[in-house]
């Protein structure tokens, strides 16, 4: 296997895609925002229960590439707990992991996602479900598309 | 033994002769577009080195020319299908212009509420939102022959019930892009008559495959892409019967298509004409007309064999994997099978075939209704041409087992 595809499919990213974490809807949720890709059909929903300005729970649902899933489950370990600006700056330092391929060196599992600046095409399917977790944290009711705005 | 055009096949195809990620290019994505043979990658070298200048009205040599070799492509086409006159052939930009350009001028003139318009379950979105835009324009409503599952095939049954006297249009595809079935298109043509419903045929993945005569086949219209028949993008055609073409109105207004023009109204030539307004696609028509004369010297009733045992092949090699779900007819069927993996995303599964130099292509692919209804999100499709070996679908399938060992399926 090349090493730009076994730097794409890190096992975090395999654990993520076999074993996702927090799927599933929380029934006592007080927000949630649905999010697809119309290019290559991968849907998300996130569903969040705000406990004041913080993540108290949050889960997803939906389907899609190895990627796009690792990245949802994995999305949900990181912003269990956070604030609405610590989601922003979270998903700004994961924007640029996946889009230059370089993690800070304190950077937690999302640096898993390196590999994916490789993959220009794949790049949405990382950012995904993040669009639509911040849409809900916005309490924006349009749903997120990768189509209009960029990644 | 006299030399056949299917003896070095692959040497007409100078794309194929490349390495992607260290292997050998495997080419299956040619439902999505085929390539191209050096005969029209040189007809359309030729013209713009020779000919090249605008047709119609010109009284120049090269004018003269371009407009013999426009209008000669027209003829080619008409040929290719067997239509009566080279007037009932529209040329476009492909097939989704073909449908809009029926859907918007026959639609507009001839649809009110209370019409229905038949289409199926499998149809591609091109030939599935033109429709839905007229049923908003007019008033109509649309009804949907079903498919019957995995299986694929169009539950005719259903057909006397859904083809009442109400349906003045029955639009569907010839052969699906995604489920690989090949539509009874004489049938269904005649069972619309019946009723005094016209009948629309997507031909995008027939007509560079199989023998195509309209008035055999006794369809309205028909339309079709030259990018999915070894020829170029941009370009592509619309068959429609003599006296509904000339019965319709124009669709697009501009230079070309009118007889005369006052400031306030104008008045519009015959078809083709009334239908091509502006300067018309010329070079890429003739590279048009030389994919049909290529097609042609390889014989469309052995290109159809040939994609269709490849399919099939490949059906019967892949239904070996396991967690692996099949879906179109298991015998008779065009050039393509499409499957999904119980565990592994088409996506994923496209992306490490490229590892291997194969192109495949995974997603909707342009059906999502018809998605929907199997519960599916995406398939992997691989689709075959004239250039594709038995040896590829050895490739395939290694391809296929290495990806689902990856992710923890044994293969």
């Amino acid at each position: 296997m090349s090493a730009d595809l076994s730097d794409l499919y890190q096992d975090v990213i395999l654990d993520h895609n076999r074993r996702p974490r927090n799927r599933g809807r929380i029934l006592s949720a007080n927000r949630s925002a649905h999010g697809d890709n119309p290019s290559c059909g991968d849907q998300c929903d996130v569903f969040l229960r705000l406990d004041g300005d913080r993540i108290a729970e949050i889960s997803f649902e939906g389907t899609g590439c190895a990627i796009s899933q690792a990245s949802a489950s994995l999305m949900t370990t990181q912003l269990k707990g956070k604030s609405q600006a610590e989601a922003e700056k979270l998903y700004g330092e994961f924007h640029e992991i996946v889009t230059t391929g370089k993690p800070p060196e304190d950077m937690s599992d999302l640096g898993a996602f390196a590999g994916v600046h490789a993959f220009p095409a794949r790049i949405k399917c990382a950012t995904l479900s993040w669009h639509a977790a911040l849409n809900a944290l916005r309490g924006d009711p349009a749903p997120a598309t990768t189509e209009s705005h960029r990644d | 033994m006299a030399s056949s055009p299917w003896d070095n096949i692959r040497d007409e195809f100078p794309i194929l002769d490349q390495k992607v990620n260290g292997h050998p290019l495997v080419y299956l994505d040619n439902a999505a577009t085929t390539q191209k043979p050096r005969a029209v990658i040189g007809t359309l070298d030729r013209f713009y080195a020779k000919d090249n200048s605008n047709v119609h009205r010109g009284l120049h040599a090269l004018s003269m020319r371009a407009t013999d070799d426009y209008e000669g492509a027209r003829q080619r086409v008409a040929t290719f299908i067997n239509a009566a006159a080279p007037e009932e052939i529209i040329l476009t930009r492909g097939t989704t212009e073909s449908i809009n350009l029926v859907a918007s001028s026959w639609g507009g003139a001839n649809l009110a509420k209370g019409d229905v318009i038949l289409l199926t379950e499998m149809e591609h979105h091109s030939n599935l939102v033109p429709w839905q835009l007229a049923a908003k324009r007019t008033g109509a409503t649309l009804r949907f022959v079903p498919v019957t599952g995995d299986e694929g095939l169009l539950d005719l049954g259903a057909l006397d019930r859904l083809l009442t006297p109400e349906v003045k249009v029955f639009a569907f595809t010839h052969v699906s892009n995604t489920l690989g079935t090949i539509n009874p298109a004489a049938e269904l043509c005649d069972r619309a008559r019946k009723v005094g419903a016209i009948t629309v045929v997507d031909a995008a993945q027939s007509a560079g495959h199989m023998p195509l005569d309209v008035r055999a086949m006794g369809c309205d219209f028909l339309a079709f892409s030259g990018h999915k028949m070894a020829s170029v993008t941009g370009i592509g055609a619309l068959f429609g019967r003599r006296a509904l073409l000339d019965a319709m109105p124009p669709w697009q207004g501009g230079g070309g298509m009118i007889s005369s023009v006052d400031l306030f109204e104008s008045r519009w030539k015959p078809s083709p004409e009334r239908f091509e307004a502006g300067t018309p696609n010329f070079g890429d028509a003739v590279a048009l007309g030389a994919s049909c004369d290529f097609l042609d010297s390889l014989g469309r009733d052995r290109i159809q064999i040939h994609d269709g045992d490849l399919a099939r092949t490949a059906y019967d090699r892949l239904s070996q994997l396991p967690g692996i779900r099949l879906i179109g007819p298991r015998g008779e069927r065009g050039g393509l099978v499409s499957f999904a993996f119980a565990n592994v995303h088409a996506h994923d599964v496209v992306t490490f075939a490229d590892e291997d130099g194969i192109a495949l292509r995974g997603g909707h692919h342009c059906n999502q209704p018809l998605m929907k209804i199997l519960g599916l999100t995406s398939t992997v499709r691989a689709s075959f041409y004239v250039y594709n070996e038995e040896r590829e679908i050895d490739a395939l399938v290694a391809s296929m087992r290495r990806t689902l060992r990856f992710f923890g399926t044994e293969a």
